[in-house]
C-alpha cells in the first residue's frame, strides 16, 4: 500500500550560487518540488556605506554610492547629487548641459543595467546565446564609461553642481550610433526568447503578483508596472529636466515574468529614444552651476592662480557646509525608486544618509511569488526581480 | 502647498499627537507622537491614499532627548504626493508599535532599524537582524558606536 509522504525537506542555495545574482542566500523548504516556504538571508555584502558616509564630506560620498547598485553606478551618483543638491537648494542653478548629460548617462546606465539583467535572467533559464549577445552590447556601454568617467563600472562622475568633466571628444557620436543601433539589437533578443517556446514556458504565468500586493510589499519600477499601476518618477516626479522629454511608459497587466520580460525590453527601447532627444539638446555651455560654494574652481584656474588652489584646497579639505534639513528624492533606477533622504545638522558631513534601495525592497516580494510553485520558478523569479546584492547589503 | 489637505485633515483628526508641521525645500515633515503611530499611519493610508510606503528609517539625535526619530516617507501613487512622517523615541527602553500591518513593506525595513539603529517595533513578525550576522553586539548605526568597529583603534591615516 502507497504510503503517502509530506516530508518536508530543507535545503539551502547560496550565499555562493551563481543563479542568485550574487551573495544571496535562500533557506527553501521543500515538499517534493514544491517550494512551501522560503526565508532569504541577506547581508553578506554589508560594508556600512550609511555609516560610513556620516564621517565623509558631502563630496567624499559620491564614490560609495556607485557601489550600491554597480550595474548602474551612474544612477546612483544622480540620485545622491540630486539628494544634496535639493538640500542646499540649487536644484534650479544647475546648468542646462549638465542637467542634459545627467539624462542622457542616467539612460544609457538604465541600458547597461537592462542588459545584464536580460543577460543572466536567460542564462539562469536556460538560453546561452543571449546572454553572449547582451554582454557584446554592455561591452560597449562599459567603453563609453571608461571614456566619459575614466572607469568602466564605478564612475562616479556626477558632482554636486554638475559634472566632474565635460565629455570627451567624439563620445557624443558614439553614444548617438549606438542608441540608433540598439532597437535592431533589442529585436534580435526578442527573436530568440519572445515566441520561444521554452522561454514562454518558464515565463508566462510565473511569479505573477498583484498590483494591491505589489504596493503593499513596496515594488516599484518594472516590477510594478507589469502588474498594470502606471507610474513612473520620470514622467510623474520629473527630476533633472525630464519633462521636456517625450517618452512611453510601458505598463502590462498580467504581472507576470513574461509581462516584466516584455516591460523592460520596451523601456530599453524608450531609453534609446531618450537619449536621442538629449544628444539633439546637447549645445555647448557651462557643465558646473556658478555656486563657488560648494562647487570646484576650473582646473586652470587651480593651477594658474593662488585663489584658485586654496580655493580647490578648501573645499576638498574641508567640504561645504550644509543648511540644518532633511530632505528625500526618489529617482526612477533601472530597477524601482531609489531614494536618498539626507538629513543635515549644518555641518560638512551628511548627519544621516539613508538609502532606498529598489533591489531591497523588490527581494520582499520574492516568498509571496514563490511559494507554492515549483523550485526552477524560483530561479527565473531571482532573475526577473532584477536584484543587485550591492545595494541590497549596502 | 497640495499636501496640506491632508494635514489639515490629520490635525482635526489627531490634534493632541501633532508635535509640529516643517515645510523644507517643498516637502512636508509632519512629527507626531508615537503612541498612536499605527492609528496615524493607517489613517494615512485610508483617507490620505499614502498607499506606499517609501522608506522607513531611523535618526539618532545623540545628546538631545528623545534620543530617536523614526521617519516615514510615504507616497500618494494616485495624486503622486510624498509627505513625511516622524515619531521621537526616548532613549530609555526605545520602542515603538510596528507599522508592518498597515504596509507589508514596513517589515524588512523595520528588521533593518532594529538591526542597525536598535530600535524594537512592538509587534513585529519576525524581529531578526537583517544585514548584521545574527549573534552581531550592538547597532552600528548610532552615534556612540564606533566608524572603524568595535574594539579597534580608530584609523589614523598612513605613516608613510
Amino acid at each position: 500500500m502507497a504510503v503517502k509522504s509530506s516530508e518536508i525537506m530543507t535545503i539551502n542555495m547560496g550565499p555562493q550560487h551563481p543563479s542568485t545574482h550574487g551573495v544571496l542566500q535562500l533557506i527553501l523548504e521543500l515538499d517534493g518540488e514544491i517550494v512551501r516556504k522560503v526565508t532569504p538571508h541577506i547581508g553578506y555584502l554589508h560594508r556600512g556605506v550609511e555609516k560610513l558616509s556620516e564621517h565623509r564630506t558631502y563630496h567624499q560620498v559620491i564614490p560609495l554610492t556607485d557601489r550600491l547598485d554597480y550595474l548602474a553606478p551612474m544612477s546612483n551618483n544622480l540620485g545622491y547629487v540630486l539628494a544634496v543638491e535639493k538640500l542646499l537648494g540649487i536644484t534650479d542653478q544647475i546648468p542646462e548641459r549638465a542637467k542634459v548629460v545627467r539624462v542622457l548617462l542616467a539612460e544609457l546606465t538604465r541600458l547597461k543595467s537592462h542588459l545584464v539583467w536580460l543577460a543572466t535572467h536567460a542564462l539562469d533559464i536556460g538560453a546561452m546565446t543571449v546572454f553572449l549577445y547582451c554582454f557584446r552590447e554592455r561591452e560597449v556601454i562599459t567603453n563609453l564609461y571608461e571614456k566619459i568617467s575614466g572607469a568602466r563600472m564605478t564612475s562616479n562622475y556626477f558632482r554636486v553642481g554638475g559634472l566632474s568633466a565635460d565629455l570627451p571628444a567624439g563620445v557624443e557620436q558614439e553614444m548617438r550610433e549606438y542608441a540608433e543601433g540598439m532597437p535592431a539589437h533589442i529585436e534580435e533578443y526578442e527573436g530568440l526568447l519572445t515566441g520561444n517556446r521554452i522561454w514562454q514556458k518558464r515565463t508566462i504565468g510565473v511569479g505573477t503578483i498583484t498590483a494591491e500586493a505589489a504596493i503593499d510589499i513596496g515594488i516599484t519600477g518594472p516590477g510594478l508596472r507589469a502588474s498594470g499601476v502606471d507610474w513612473d518618477l520620470r514622467r510623474d516626479n520629473p527630476y533633472s529636466g525630464y519633462e521636456d522629454y517625450k517618452f512611453e511608459v510601458p505598463v502590462y497587466q498580467e504581472g507576470d515574468t513574461f509581462a516584466r520580460y516584455k516591460l523592460r525590453l520596451e523601456e530599453m527601447r524608450q531609453s534609446s529614444l531618450i537619449m536621442l532627444q538629449a544628444l539633439d539638446k546637447l549645445k555647448p555651455g557651462p557643465i558646473l552651476a556658478d555656486c563657488p560654494r560648494v562647487v570646484l574652481p576650473p582646473k586652470e584656474d587651480v593651477v594658474n592662480t593662488i585663489e584658485g588652489l586654496i580655493h580647490h584646497f578648501k573645499i576638498v579639505t574641508e567640504g561645504f557646509k550644509v543648511e540644518t534639513g532633511e530632505v528625500y528624492v526618489g529617482i526612477e533606477a533601472p530597477k524601482g525608486e531609489l531614494g536618498y533622504y539626507l538629513v543635515s545638522d549644518g555641518s560638512a558631513y551628511p548627519y544621516r544618509m539613508k538609502v532606498r534601495p529598489p533591489s531591497f525592497i523588490n527581494l520582499q516580494g520574492l516568498p509571496q511569488m514563490v511559494e507554492g510553485r515549483l523550485l526552477a520558478d524560483v530561479i527565473a523569479v531571482i532573475g526577473t526581480l532584477d536584484i543587485v546584492l550591492g545595494e541590497i547589503d549596502r | 502647498m497640495s499636501d496640506l489637505a491632508i494635514v489639515e485633515k490629520l490635525k482635526a483628526k489627531f490634534s493632541p499627537e501633532i508635535i509640529d508641521v516643517v515645510e523644507f525645500r517643498g516637502e512636508t515633515t509632519v512629527t507626531v507622537k508615537k503612541e498612536k503611530i499605527v492609528d496615524i499611519c493607517t489613517f494615512m493610508r485610508d483617507t490620505g491614499g499614502y498607499n506606499l510606503l517609501c522608506d522607513l528609517c531611523s535618526v539618532d539625535y545623540l545628546g538631545q532627548a528623545p534620543r530617536y526619530m523614526v521617519v516615514y516617507n510615504l507616497y500618494n501613487i494616485t495624486t503622486k504626493e510624498r509627505i513625511r512622517l516622524k515619531a521621537p523615541v526616548e532613549e530609555q527602553g526605545a520602542q515603538i508599535a510596528t507599522v508592518s500591518t498597515v504596509w507589508g513593506t514596513a517589515n524588512w525595513m523595520e528588521r533593518e532599524c532594529w538591526d542597525l539603529m536598535g530600535i524594537t517595533f512592538v509587534g513585529h513578525p519576525d524581529p531578526r537582524r537583517i544585514l548584521m550576522p545574527e549573534d552581531w553586539v550592538g547597532h552600528p548605526l548610532r552615534k556612540d558606536y564606533p566608524v572603524q568597529g568595535p574594539d579597534r583603534e580608530p584609523y589614523q591615516g598612513r605613516l608613510s
